[in-house]
């Protein structure tokens, strides 16, 4: 189980990558944007997304979409790890096709509890 | 509105003064079929409008320099006064925050990160022990295998000595790495009042504007704003308060419940 975490802030990475690990998901990869975080996916390494919203370059959102878009990766599951906390947005988000939605400050707990969510769907 | 004094909802009454003297003349000239006159008076009705408008732009302008140049932190030791100097303006400021921030979060990690393994470790070992204490209990263990436990029992008295003293270290220096919240705090207070300051200089600027619109005609078309649900906006504020902002995972959990996740 390979997983990309895309966060603009290090630290917000850093923390996620710590909490997967406690989780024993221990393969991770860290883009800082969608435009960096595209064509590390479009190479077929990994199973799970875990995104920000807000970011500079390419947003989330878009990440979200242009991977819903793409004949290869539009199964991938994604994992929206973001403050954008509008009602409107998280609408959008779920209609643009995301897996789980979790609003920043969160607990290990939520984010084990999203995860575990996500992948007893796609089973 | 506590800055009524600031924003004056009238014009100075000397101006206003002048222009009713000068509307006067201008009728005047008119009936005496003064066009001459006429066109002169205009010209100083237009010129008095001009004036107002340099007079009140000027004042704010210097109010505006005056916030920024007001705009300064008071280092208190001769480290932050180093670092301090070589921030000029509100941005530098803020990307200071960031940076402070970012390395108390990095420096905070770091210590936890090594911490972790550490007190897995000892838990690790600590069942062992138990377990093989309770062998002994049981009487199940051969004399050779109590010698090893003896010894290895007095190897782990000695590394949970270290261990804790290690995690009580990390634990101290986490704590110290909060101390960035005293300077962020400060650089902070600083770039709110300053914004505060030109949020009230700006809104002074507003109303004097809607003066000269008022004497010159002009009407605005003014547009709302809307803003996409597909843009990030970052954490809302207040959101307790407000219908259209989630305050939890509960909401989110819940909307998404409705929308059939």
């Amino acid at each position: 189980m390979k997983i990309l975490i895309v966060d603009d802030f290090s630290t917000m990475r850093r923390i996620i990558k710590n909490l997967l690990r406690d989780l024993g998901f221990t393969n991770t990869d860290e883009a800082d944007d969608g435009n960096t975080a595209m064509p590390m996916l479009k190479t077929g390494k990994y199973d799970f997304l875990i995104t920000d919203w807000n970011m500079p370059g390419m947003s989330g959102f878009d990440l979200l979409k242009n991977v819903r878009a793409d004949e290869d990766l539009k199964t991938l599951p994604v994992l929206m790890v973001t403050a954008e906390a509008k009602r409107d947005q998280i609408v959008a988000a779920a209609q643009a096709g995301v897996n789980g939605y979790v609003v920043k400050p969160f607990t290990a707990a939520v984010l084990k509890e999203k995860i575990e969510k996500v992948f007893e769907r796609i089973q | 509105m506590s800055n009524d004094r600031k924003i004056r909802r009238d014009l100075e009454p000397e101006v206003s003064d002048k222009l009713r003297q000068q509307v006067a003349e201008l009728n005047q000239c008119l009936e005496d079929n003064d066009y001459a006159g006429a066109m002169n008076l205009i010209n100083e009705l237009s010129e008095v409008r001009d004036q107002s408008l340099y007079r009140e732009v000027g004042r704010l302008t210097r109010t505006l320099h005056e916030a920024i140049r007001n705009f300064q932190i008071d280092p208190r030791s001769e480290e932050q006064k180093e670092v301090l100097s070589l921030m000029t303006d509100a941005s530098d400021r803020l990307a200071y925050v960031v940076q402070m921030t970012g390395q108390a979060a990095n420096r905070t990690m770091d210590l936890v990160e090594e911490s972790m393994p550490v007190a897995q470790a000892l838990g690790d070992e600590a069942t062992v022990l138990r377990e093989e204490w309770q062998r002994l209990r049981r009487r199940e263990m051969q004399p050779a295998e109590f010698r090893d436990l003896f010894g290895r029992i007095d190897a782990f008295f000695v590394s949970v000595t270290s261990d804790a003293e290690a995690i009580y270290n990390s634990l101290s220096e986490i704590l110290l790495a909060q101390d960035f919240q005293d300077l962020t705090g400060q650089v902070i207070q600083r770039v709110t009042a300053l914004v505060k300051e030109v949020e009230e200089q700006m809104l002074s600027l507003v109303v004097m504007a809607s003066h000269v619109d008022q004497l010159t005609g002009t009407v605005h078309q003014l547009e709302n704003q809307v803003v996409s649900a597909e843009q990030g906006q970052g954490p809302q504020m207040k959101a307790e308060e407000r219908e259209d902002v989630v305050s939890g995972q509960n909401d989110v959990d819940d909307l998404l419940s409705s929308l059939g996740f």
